[in-house]
């Protein structure tokens, strides 16, 4: 008979990045995923999953509380460990600089959990460079709004045209050795000042 | 550009304040030292990033190096404690509504931990009597002075911390809206959290640290054994640095300036005026300003010196509530957890009073007294428990023997 499949828990306030998890845990096949966003009543939670696996997000302030939790529950014979085998430490430091931390219950096989935690780093890692690419996108959609209101300053100033203003923005960053939208933010900041 | 970098790990409390005047005050970089400052979110997140290398230092309970050392933390990790980051600088906090309980019963100030413990008791009993639900404290950690000086606290005052309250581990910047929220009815925290909750409007110290156990150990600084036997000379630098950051966080007309850095969002990212009442002793408790003599002692009384007398109470607290075995093996490994040889090596060059004696029987000074010191003149106490009892830690075996323990409710 197959061994049971493995019961995880996912802690995370950040509800998108624990779709993800939890996604990509269903994907590879475990069916007994819990997500839970909010700590409060976590005791209950735990005691109606039961989970193998926990895995929860660095940051989160409530992991004092957690792992307290945990070694309460030493008391019935349920302790929970960083990982099963502790000296895996390349695990661990892929996991920390992942921002992920996994408790997972003693006498677990490693070659069982490990794949679980691996996911869990994975989605962590695939969800931080989304995160990245998301702030990059609406930071280069702020530039180019900054652009246009230094060019309309420009236009409007000088009675110059758009593509003059432009390359007025363009020679005055290469001068300077600055980013075009820096230069457009200087821009704004004087003539609002100006404007004063 | 410093050879010696080192990135150390903080939770936003009053007492980073010599790491924090450390970097800010320039004592890091006279010593050639890059110190880096990172806040966390919890010391189970320290833990965690001083084991892979993130930091090579951190902020830490006391107990936490112990306890690593004890393994009782789910993370194998060697940690050393060469110097206190103080000591005091926690309070116990109450609801309102707990507060004007125990004052019907007879709580009146907060310098009479006795009084007021006794009168917390009587409300626990009247609430026995009607059916009511247990209290419940929170603690910032297991592994931490705020638990075994609440439980301490309460033990001698006649409650069974197992049994009549319930102790649950809330964040200390969690601990104001815990309380709002009614999810706690009181807790054991460090500065700024217990004013945090007074100035909500939320709660009303009932006591402090200071008046449980008077000069009593808070924080050290961790580090990583392996890393400090490898760097054994920026270690040195940084015990200095920290030395001298400690005296000047300890002269009154530096509060204000520590207060104002403090409250940078980077760290604290609370309102200077809530922080400066720690650093001078002078706290409104909810009642009015109270001034609690050594609240938070930075420097004087050898504040920054490791104690093993310290680390073997912590210890005694330990087995006491259930979370080591007591063994002559255990009892050995937490005492050589605190490493006053390095703290000496390093802090020699400068000449500062040091004691000569790395264990001290705690609760022994009822006055402050000249000790023996390598150099110059050193004085310590009082440094009395409030309930007169003394820790011996030659005599551990009968301290430990003689405690009331877990579930043992006698």
């Amino acid at each position: 008979m197959p061994p049971r499949s493995l019961s995880v828990l996912v802690i995370d306030e950040n509800t998108l990045r624990a779709a993800i998890i939890d996604a990509g845990l269903r994907e590879a096949g475990h069916e007994h995923v819990t997500v839970v966003h909010d700590v409060n009543g976590i005791a209950q939670r735990i005691a109606e999953v039961e989970p193998d696996v926990i895995v929860i997000d660095l940051e989160n302030p409530n992991r004092d509380m957690l792992e307290n939790m945990f070694n309460l529950s030493r008391a019935v014979k349920r302790p929970i460990a960083m990982f099963v085998d502790q000296s895996d430490q390349r695990a661990i430091e892929a996991a920390v600089d992942a921002g992920v931390s996994a408790y997972v219950v003693d006498g677990l096989r490693q070659e069982r959990v490990k794949p679980i935690v691996d996911m869990a780093i994975t989605r962590f890692n695939a969800y931080s460079k989304l995160a990245r690419e998301l702030e990059e996108a609406k930071s280069a959609l702020e530039n180019r709004k900054l652009v246009d209101r230094a060019k309309g300053i420009l236009m409007r100033s000088k009675g110059i045209s758009e593509e003059e203003a432009y390359t007025l923005l363009r020679r005055a960053a290469m001068n300077q050795n600055r980013k075009i939208s820096e230069i457009a933010q200087s821009l704004i900041l004087a003539s609002g000042l100006l404007d004063e | 550009m410093s050879e010696h970098h080192i990135t150390a790990g903080f939770l936003p409390l009053t007492d980073s304040a010599i790491l924090v005047a450390a970097r800010e005050k320039g004592f890091a970089a006279a010593e050639g030292v890059d110190l880096t400052l990172v806040r966390e979110s919890s010391w189970a997140s320290i833990r965690d990033r001083i084991a892979v290398g993130h930091f090579e230092v951190a902020h830490m309970l006391a107990p936490m190096p112990i306890a690593a050392n004890l393994r009782l933390t789910p993370m194998r990790l060697d940690l050393i404690a060469p110097l206190a980051l103080g000591l005091g600088g926690n309070a116990v906090t109450v609801s309102n509504a707990l507060w004007q309980a125990m004052e019907r019963t007879g709580a009146k100030g907060p310098d009479n931990p006795a009084a007021v413990g006794i009168a917390l008791r009587n409300v626990i009993e009247d609430r026995r009597g009607r059916g009511s639900d247990r209290l419940r404290f929170g603690v910032v950690h297991p592994h931490s002075g705020h638990n075994f000086e609440l439980r301490y606290w309460l033990a001698a005052c006649g409650i069974d911390p197992e049994r009549d309250v319930d102790i649950t581990v809330v964040p200390p910047p969690l601990t104001a809206d815990a309380m709002a929220a009614g999810r706690i009815d009181g807790f054991c925290v460090g500065e700024p959290w217990n004013s945090v909750a007074v100035a909500a409007g939320h709660a009303r110290i009932a006591t402090v640290k200071a008046a449980i156990w008077r000069s009593s150990p808070e924080k050290v600084l961790g580090v990583r054994a392996d890393w400090a036997a490898a760097h054994s000379e920026t270690l040195a630098r940084l015990l200095r640095a920290l030395y001298r950051a400690a005296a000047w966080c300890g002269q009154a007309e530096n509060h204000e300036e520590m207060a104002v850095i403090l409250s940078a969002e980077a760290y604290l990212g609370q309102p200077a005026k809530l922080l400066l009442g720690a650093l001078d002793g002078r706290l409104e408790t909810g009642n009015g300003i109270h001034r609690f003599a050594d609240f938070f002692l930075p420097v004087e009384k050898a504040a920054t010196f490791p104690w093993q007398s310290h680390a073997l109470w912590f210890y005694s607290q330990m087995v006491r509530w259930g979370q080591v075995p007591h063994g002559e093996a255990n009892a050995e490994k937490a005492r050589a957890s605190f490493r006053p040889d390095i703290y000496r090596t390093a802090l020699g060059p400068l000449g500062a009073a040091l004691p000569s004696a790395s264990m001290k029987v705690e609760g022994a000074l009822k006055a402050p007294t000249p000790v023996g010191a390598t150099s110059g003149r050193l004085i310590l106490g009082p440094d009395g428990f409030f309930d007169g009892a003394v820790f011996d830690p030659t005599e551990l075996d009968s301290y430990i023997a003689g405690q009331r323990s877990a579930g043992t409710g006698d």
